[in-house]
């Protein structure tokens, strides 16, 4: 028993065994070179007796045992030439059996059984067999575990496998095999053993030298698999039965772990899948200690490697129903190792699940089972709380996204949303946002109404409050963010026909109305567009669709439109509504429906009356009424003067002068239409212009009253400009001695500034009279209007 | 040579989920000089975006854009010209391209770029130039019925100015090129 020792007594130990070692080798040395058989004995057994220690840890046995080796190669040359010994080989087998030690008896036998095997007076296989079962002598672990190692060395070269020397009649490949199987054996038990030595406070320092000491037992696994002539049946009905019956009764820990590992790694694949029900069963009888995840993870990584490696291998994974006995396995796993923490059930569902992506991509049926099989396991938990499981259950749920581009396809597993139901809320907004950003990259297109449903069930998380509690608990950037995805995803959804896209706006419509007012300035906007991008497409189509019932119409689509953007009045956001309410207004005008976009109007000028009072939004919202008022053609006259009337009414009512002039003159505009038919009212258009300079006269005087000096000239000039725009579109009641008397007021009020007779320039005035006179340069008929104003 | 970046109207993500992937791939950061955003973005997120390409980023108020503090024009100087950047739904009737040039001469610029109407449009008259770069995602417009994609890059040097329009049809880029000098005199007609 190896007593607690310090580094520097082992080192100390060390040091005095290789002097012990070098002592008896400079004699062994002597002796050959005189060759001297009885003294070559007598120094390499003293030499030898040195590994007879008990004193040294693994990593340091193993140097004395390295120059030990290294002597041991001189000596085999030497007892390879009889003449220089004279004794027959079969002689010198006996004669060293007669060392006193067995150690150093095993270690010099060994030496003369390599000897013996070359020179074939024996078959292989008799001095192997002799040898393999003489070495149970030492039952020492570590020294048996050496010993063991240096036949497994020198015996190497030696084995009877087919295309060797040593194969024959009497030697075969299953003679080699049985050879190495037995040592391995041995080997494992002696490895098995180390921990059981010593009190508990020694086993953490122990397993770590175990661990040290694992290659030698693991080289004999890979011997089998590199022994020619054995073949996938002889793997299968010898070898790994006999491995595995070690592997599963040694019942420890450490060995079976790495045991496992080494099958795995050494052995082809395509064994692999051949005795995939026995490894299977190996795994499930190992102890409960062992991380057979870890395990069955790497068999399904490299299964899957195997699938990908060519074509051809797949049919070999459905001819042995590999998906269904990992199932299988994974799941027996999970349901005896009862203290597995849920966390490792959902780490193995990930694995599975990616072998399952990798091997059988176009097998859903098996995507889903997985999923299935996870949710079982989640419900039987109350309440998922692990961080650490909830990632892997991300996981889980994102390798389908990854796998298939076609997002619609992770739709159609049934099992997909019961597994997102088990994650909290936070990670099931998470996994939420991952989906859509899954469908922008792919640029995936949703085209019908039932996948909407089952996406939009996906990703309720985000759609509406799922616990009322937490609802302000989230970050201001985070839900922009995210409700912005939600916005940007509702331009994913499209179909062709237009009775199935409005059923997708309706499928939307209903789950967006539950997000609450936070929600729906944000998605209303996106799912209005949608809906009006398809009324613009039902009228390119033509109105006449033959077909009686014909759900999908304009007309139909407008009522949805007002009952979705009144909802906004909950949030309230009046401007955004009004905005949207002009855009339907000039969708139907486009559709010839009067009444509709009369209707869209007076809900705007309602807002615009008692919703909207910052006086810079009523200056946008007045300039959005009159630019849209402006180009829509479908009023007949009652309606239009009653709309332009009020637009005009409001313009002049604005809180600031200016703005009232700006607004004003724009509403110039509203009658004197450039289309052939369109409206060209001359007087109405100089009346509105009139207005405009009153105005600007108002505010001048003003800035007079206030700061004593004329205010800027800019709204004149601006007048100016429209009175000239209209002069040449041949409004009848524009004058060019309006324009000219338009020019001298101008002038005027310019050097009426400084009260002095400097003339101010304004930029402004300056290019457009520049224009002016670019036109009457010009000449022309344009030209020749302009003669009567002198500049 | 400068170049410079005008696009507008992409109206994200009330009308368009993002640019067109084949556009993404052309605006690479560093390339270009300055950004001139005729707005209606309408979220940071845009903007942000836009600031990755270059970080002089010139923008103005669409009615749709989210940030209310963009100003509703702006004028800069780049190489010999003078800029002007106005949305456009301020100038009524929408479109109209006399209206528009009693803007520029107010602005008193020789170029003026503007949008809202989501139609391309390179037009000279006395007073100057007026670009429209369109609607960089083809966004639905309510003035345009056949949109498509569109952003105009110019390349300035000195007294002239090329102007690319990058015009996404049927799935592919296809570039037009329309050039403008300007004399060199203090009064800004080219």
């Amino acid at each position: 028993m190896r007593t607690l020792a310090g580094v520097e007594d082992e080192d100390k130990w060390l040091a005095e065994g290789i002097a012990g070692i070098q002592h008896n080798a400079f004699f062994m040395h002597r002796a050959l070179d005189a060759n001297n058989l009885r003294e070559v004995l007598k120094y390499s057994a003293l030499m030898l007796s040195e590994l007879r220690t008990s004193k040294l840890s693994p990593q340091k046995y193993y140097d004395l045992y390295m120059r030990a080796f290294d002597q041991l190669r001189q000596l085999e040359i030497f007892f390879k030439d009889e003449s220089r010994h004279g004794l027959p080989v079969v002689d010198l087998y006996e004669l060293v059996q007669h060392a006193g030690n067995i150690l150093p008896r095993m270690y010099l036998l060994c030496t003369v059984g390599s000897v013996y095997i070359k020179s074939k007076q024996a078959p292989s296989k008799d001095v192997l067999k002799d040898l393999v079962e003489m070495c149970r002598g030492v039952q020492h672990p570590i020294r048996g575990l050496f010993l063991r190692s240096y036949l497994a060395q020198v015996s190497r070269d030696k084995l009877p496998e087919i295309g060797s020397d040593y194969e024959g009649d009497a030697n075969t490949v299953m003679d080699a095999v049985e050879f190495v199987l037995q040592n391995f054996t041995e080997m494992n038990k002696l490895w098995v053993r180390i921990q059981h030595q010593g009190p508990g406070t020694v086993r953490e320092k122990q397993e770590k030298e175990r661990n040290e000491l694992r290659d030698l037992v693991g080289k004999n696994l890979h011997v089998l698999g590199q022994i020619e002539g054995v073949d996938l049946e002889m793997y299968k009905e010898t070898v790994l039965p006999r491995v595995l019956e070690q592997v599963v009764n040694c019942k420890d820990k450490l060995a079976q772990y790495y045991l496992m590992e080494c099958i795995i790694q050494v052995f082809p694949d395509e064994y692999h899948l051949q005795t995939l029900e026995t490894l299977l069963a190996a795994c499930t009888q190992l102890m409960p200690t062992v991380d057979t995840k870890i395990v069955l993870t790497q068999l399904m990584d490299r299964l899957s490697n195997y699938a990908a490696s060519s074509p051809d291998v797949l049919h070999e994974f459905l001819q042995v129903e590999a998906f269904a006995k990992l199932s299988n396995a994974i799941g027996k796993v999970i349901d005896t190792q009862l203290e597995m923490p849920i966390v490792g059930a959902m780490t193995l569902f990930v694995s599975l699940l990616t072998f399952t992506l990798r091997v059988h991509p176009d097998r859903l049926d098996y995507v889903d089972q997985v999923l299935g099989a996870c949710v079982v396991k989640l419900s039987s938990v109350p309440k998922l709380e692990d961080a650490r499981a909830m990632k892997q259950v991300v996981a889980l749920l994102s390798a389908p996204l990854e796998k298939y581009s076609d997002i619609v396809t992770a739709l159609t597993l049934s099992n997909y949303p019961r597994v997102m139901d088990h994650l909290d809320d936070g990670t099931n907004k998470v996994m939420a946002m991952l989906i859509i950003q899954s469908i922008m990259k792919t640029d995936s297109c949703i085209s019908t109404a039932d996948k909407v449903e089952v996406l939009f069930e996906l990703i309720k998380g985000l759609i509406k409050d799922l616990d009322e509690t937490n609802a302000e608990e989230l970050d201001e950037e985070d839900f922009q963010e995210e409700q912005n995805s939600v916005a940007r995803l509702i331009h994913m959804l499209d179909n062709e026909e237009p009775e199935e896209m409005l059923k997708i706006i309706c499928v939307v419509r209903r789950h967006l109305m539950t997000g609450g007012p936070r929600r729906l300035p944000f998605t209303v906007p996106p799912l209005v567009f949608s809906a009006v991008r398809l009324v613009r497409q039902l009228e390119s189509q033509g109105g006449d669709i033959a077909g009686e019932d014909v759900p999908a119409t304009p007309r139909k689509i407008f009522q949805i439109l007002n009952q979705t953007i009144e909802v906004l009045s909950s949030v309230p956001c009046p401007e955004l509504a009004l905005r949207l309410y002009l855009q339907c207004a000039e969708a139907a005008s486009d559709c010839d429906l009067e009444p509709v976009a009369y209707e869209f109007f007076t809900q705007a000028f309602i807002l615009y009356e008692e919703e909207i009072a910052d006086s810079k939004e009523q200056v946008t919202a007045i300039h959005l009424i009159v630019g849209t008022l402006q180009r829509i053609n479908v009023f007949g006259i009652e309606n239009r003067d009653t709309l332009t009337h009020k637009a005009t009414g409001y313009s002049a009512r604005l809180l600031k002068k200016p703005d009232q002039c700006r607004a004003v003159y724009a509403c110039s505009h509203l009658f004197w239409v450039d289309d052939p038919d369109g409206i060209k009212d001359g007087e109405r258009v100089l009346l509105c212009l009139r207005r405009a300079l009153r105005i600007a006269n108002a505010a001048q005087q003003m800035a007079s009253a206030t700061r004593g000096s004329s205010g800027p000239v800019t709204l004149f000039v601006e007048i100016l400009n429209k009175y000239i725009y209209f002069f040449e579109k041949g409004n009848p009641h524009i004058t060019p001695s309006d324009i000219q008397s338009l020019i001298e007021l101008i002038n005027n009020e310019m050097q009426s500034d400084n009260g002095n007779t400097t003339i101010h320039s304004d930029p402004f005035f300056t290019s457009t009279l520049r224009y002016i006179r670019f036109i009457k340069q010009k000449g022309g008929l344009m030209g020749e209007k302009y003669d009567p104003i002198k500049l | 040579m400068v170049l410079v970046l005008a696009l507008g109207d992409l109206h994200v993500p009330h009308r368009a989920a993002d640019l067109p992937p084949k556009f993404k791939s052309m605006l690479v950061p560093g390339k270009i000089q300055h950004i001139i955003c005729t707005g209606n973005l309408c979220i940071k997120e845009i903007h942000d975006y836009l600031k990755t390409i270059c970080p002089d980023l010139h923008i103005v108020r669409g009615e749709f854009d989210e940030d209310a503090r963009y100003p509703e024009n702006k004028t800069l100087t780049i190489g010999q010209f003078k800029l002007g950047l106005c949305h456009g739904h301020q100038v009524i009737p929408w479109g109209d391209l006399d209206s528009l040039a009693m803007l520029q001469r107010q602005l008193g610029v020789d170029i003026l770029v503007t949008g809202h109407t989501h139609q391309f449009t390179a037009y000279k008259h006395e007073g100057g130039v007026v670009i429209n770069p369109g609607s960089a995602t083809g966004a639905y417009s309510s003035i345009n019925q056949d949109v498509n994609p569109s952003f105009v890059l110019m390349d300035i040097d000195g007294f002239r100015a090329v102007v690319y329009v990058y015009e996404l049809i049927d799935g592919e880029v296809k570039v037009d090129k329309i050039e403008f000098k300007k004399p060199p005199t203090t009064n800004s007609a080219p």
